[in-house]
Order: structure tokens, then sequence, then C-alpha cells
């Protein structure tokens, strides 16, 4: 089972996060097709939030077809959804704990290294979708 | 899409003496919201509560409680609320069970299931005495008991002001989980912002017995905006924009608004700003406010 955990100091509204985070899950195979997910009074109890809140993420999810709500038996990820391939992360981790170390060695903090890579990303999305 | 109201009122005023407790307030809290009523001691919170479950009577107004006014016709609404006052009181020398017994007794939709279940899931046992209990269990026995009552509305008076932090997350843990579970609409009164952001989902935010702000917690996340900029006056923003607090130091200028459409101004530096930011901008503007009285004990 999932777990939910809120970043109060982001500034991202509460629904949105539990929205990314069950994308995240089922991007990253944590949650598979047909996984269950928590109910909505268990997410409440353990973040102590408005149940509103995980109502209305769960309905966005499930608007997208990630999510389905089935009656009197709880919420799924939907079978249509494409889980992810068996892929192993680890040589890719791998790669990427060197080149963190190669960052660090640069002199880059943590701070200078999320931008880094966040304006990379950009850059590298808009050069796809010009080609 | 009519949201059917839990709480309404029509320029509902309440005077003691000379003294006008809370005064024009309009306002309606949709079924099935979880409200916070903000502002500092003195504001009106306490008095508008006791007018919502017919304590005492408006001297101006209307208030109805899903229709029916508390005063008039109390046998509609007293069944369908439960009311935690402030500093949960109960009865000290009673046990559990008494506590229990005394709430089946009272109220024709107790439900003494869920009272037992909630208990047992706190670790308390029915013969222990609620005056040996910690202020945080009190604080969940009182809320058991309004639950077990099955009400509709649920009205909380400063629930987990007295609470330390761990106490009052599991209490808030607690009352969501019946929110969740009973559908029940809830109304809390706080001078603890920290916590409201995760719990609410509509904010009344009252100062100087007015109501100050009274909307959606989203909608008011998506109106208020801040605009920083080099010192300048706030005159034309003013024309457009609601202000609700400016600040000028020597370089910049800082103003908070309540934004009427999008804000295209650039001269200015437009950002979010969270809700505990624009609670702290509107009760700023409170005069009456001194310092031994505290707005916030986060």
């Amino acid at each position: 089972m999932v777990q939910f955990h809120l970043d109060s100091t982001s500034g991202v509204p509460a629904y949105l996060q539990i929205v990314q985070q069950v994308r995240q899950a089922i991007s990253l195979g944590v949650l598979r097709p047909g996984d269950q997910l928590p109910t909505i009074k268990e997410v409440v109890g353990s973040l102590a939030i408005n149940p509103n809140t995980v109502v209305k993420a769960y309905r966005e999810l499930d608007l997208a077809g990630i999510l389905d709500a089935r009656r009197g038996q709880g919420t799924f990820v939907s079978d249509d959804v494409e889980g992810s391939p068996d892929h192993d992360y680890a040589p890719l981790r791998a790669e990427l704990v060197k080149w963190l170390s190669r960052a660090r060695g640069a002199g880059l903090d943590d701070e200078a290294i999320r931008a880094l890579v966040a304006s990379t990303l950009r850059t590298e999305l808009s050069v796809r979708a010009v080609a | 899409m009519t949201v059917r109201s839990a709480l309404s009122c029509e320029g509902l005023g309440k005077r003691y003496g000379s003294t006008w407790a809370l005064r024009d307030c309009t306002l309606r809290i949709p079924a099935g919201s979880v409200t916070a009523l903000v502002g500092p001691n003195g504001a009106g919170k306490t008095t508008l509560l006791q007018l919502a479950v017919g304590m005492s009577a408006p001297t101006a107004g209307e208030i109805e409680i899903f229709g029916w006014s508390p005063q008039r016709e109390p046998q509609m609404v007293l069944p369908r609320i439960g009311f935690v006052a402030q500093d949960h009181p109960l009865y000290r020398g009673f046990t559990l069970a008494d506590m229990l017994s005394f709430g089946r007794r009272l109220n024709a939709r107790w439900d003494e299931k869920l009272a037992r279940r909630r208990l047992d899931s706190l670790g308390l046992q029915l013969s222990q005495r609620v005056g040996k209990l910690s202020g945080g269990q009190q604080a969940q026995v009182a809320l058991t008991l309004a639950l077990a009552k099955r009400p509709e509305l649920l009205l909380l008076d400063e629930p987990a002001a007295a609470l330390d932090p761990l106490a009052r997350r599991e209490f808030l843990q607690a009352l969501m989980e019946g929110v969740a579970e009973e559908g029940v609409t809830v109304v809390l009164s706080s001078h603890i912002l920290a916590d409201l952001e995760r719990v609410c989902d509509h904010l009344v935010i009252l100062s100087r017995a007015r109501v100050a702000l009274a909307d959606s917690t989203e909608e008011i996340a998506r109106s208020h905006r801040l605009l920083t900029g080099a010192t300048r006056g706030v005159d034309e923003i003013a024309q457009l924009h609601s202000v609700v607090h400016a600040n000028t130091t020597d370089r910049q200028t800082t103003v908070l608004v309540r934004a009427n459409g999008h804000v295209y101004d650039s001269h200015w530096q437009v950002s979010n700003v969270d809700l505990e930011q624009i609670v702290l901008a509107y009760l700023a503007l409170d005069p009456v406010r001194t310092p031994e009285q505290p707005v916030m004990s986060a």
C-alpha cells in the first residue's frame, strides 16, 4: 500500500500533491494496474487532512482514467494504465550517483544541482518540441 | 448547482449592553464542508457559535441551521447538531461508562457502537475517570461524545487550543476520520493557523465583531496575490483590486490584494500567498488588538 506525504511549504495544493504522488508511484512501478489505493479514511487518518482533498485527488485521477473507483470496493489503479515496464533502474541510478559526485566536485550544492537539472529538462523539452 | 446550507445567517448581530459582540454577519456555510472560524480573541467567534446552537438569541438579523431557527425551532435543530464548547467540558468525576450512559439517555440518535469503538481505538477503558485523563484524551472523549450523537453539523469552539502539537494532530486526525465516515459538516473556531490549511475547505475570518472574509479556501488562495515592487504608491492598484494590506520600506512596497481578475502590471512582481499569510494580513487590519491578546499560538 502506498503512503502519501504532504509538503506544506511547497505551495502546491494538497490535492495536487496526492495526484502527483499517485502518478509517480505508477511511473516508478510502486503501483501497478489493479492495485488498491488507501481508502479516503485511511489517508485522512494518517495525514490529518480534509477528506474532500482526497476525494478531489482521486476524482481527478479517475477522470484521467488512471484510477478506477469501484462502488463499495474501493479505488484501484485502472487496468488500462500502462504500468511501468519491469525496468531495472539500477544502472541509471548508478550513473546518476556518479554524475552527482562529479557535480559536487565541481562545487555545486543541492540547490544548484536541482536548478541545473530543471533548466536542462526545460531546454531538452523545447528542443524535442522543435525537432 | 445549489448546495444545501448547514448554517446561514443574514444581518446577524449580538449586542451585550452597549457592545456589539457580532455585527452585520451575513454568510452561508455549505453542508459537507469543514469551515474554520478564525479571528483574535473577542472577534465574535464564540458568540457566533453560541447563536448557532441557540444558547443565546440574536439582537438583530437571523440565523438558520439547515433552514431552522435554533431559538424558535430547537426541536428541529438540537438533534442535528453537536457542540464541543471551549475547554471541552466533561463531568470530571464521571467514568467513561457514566459519560456514555449520560449520552445515551439524552440523545435519541445516540450511537453506542460508534462511541465504544472510538474509545477503544484511543486505548481508553470504560472504568477510567474523566478527571484522570490527559488534556488530549479529554478532548478526544468530548469529540467522541459529540460524534456519537450522530449530528449533521458539528460545532467546535477552540477544540485544540490547549493541546500540545502531537495531541492536536491526533485530535484533528480523529476529527477528519469522523468527517470521512459520517459526512458531518464541521465548523471549528481556532486561533491556531498552522493546521487549518490542510483541514479546512472554507474559511470565515472575523475581525472586530464583523466578517472580514468568508469563502472557500480554494477561492481565497486563487484570488489573493502578493505584489512586490520598488517603493511607490498603491493608489493605482487600489483602483482595480482591493488592497488588504500594504507595507512600504525605503526601497520596496509589498501589497497584498484581493484581485479582481488577473493582475497585469509590469511594475509589480506578482506571487502567490499561502493561507496563513492571508489570514495574518486580515487580522493585522484589526486595530483593537492589543499585545496581550494572543492571535496565534502555533
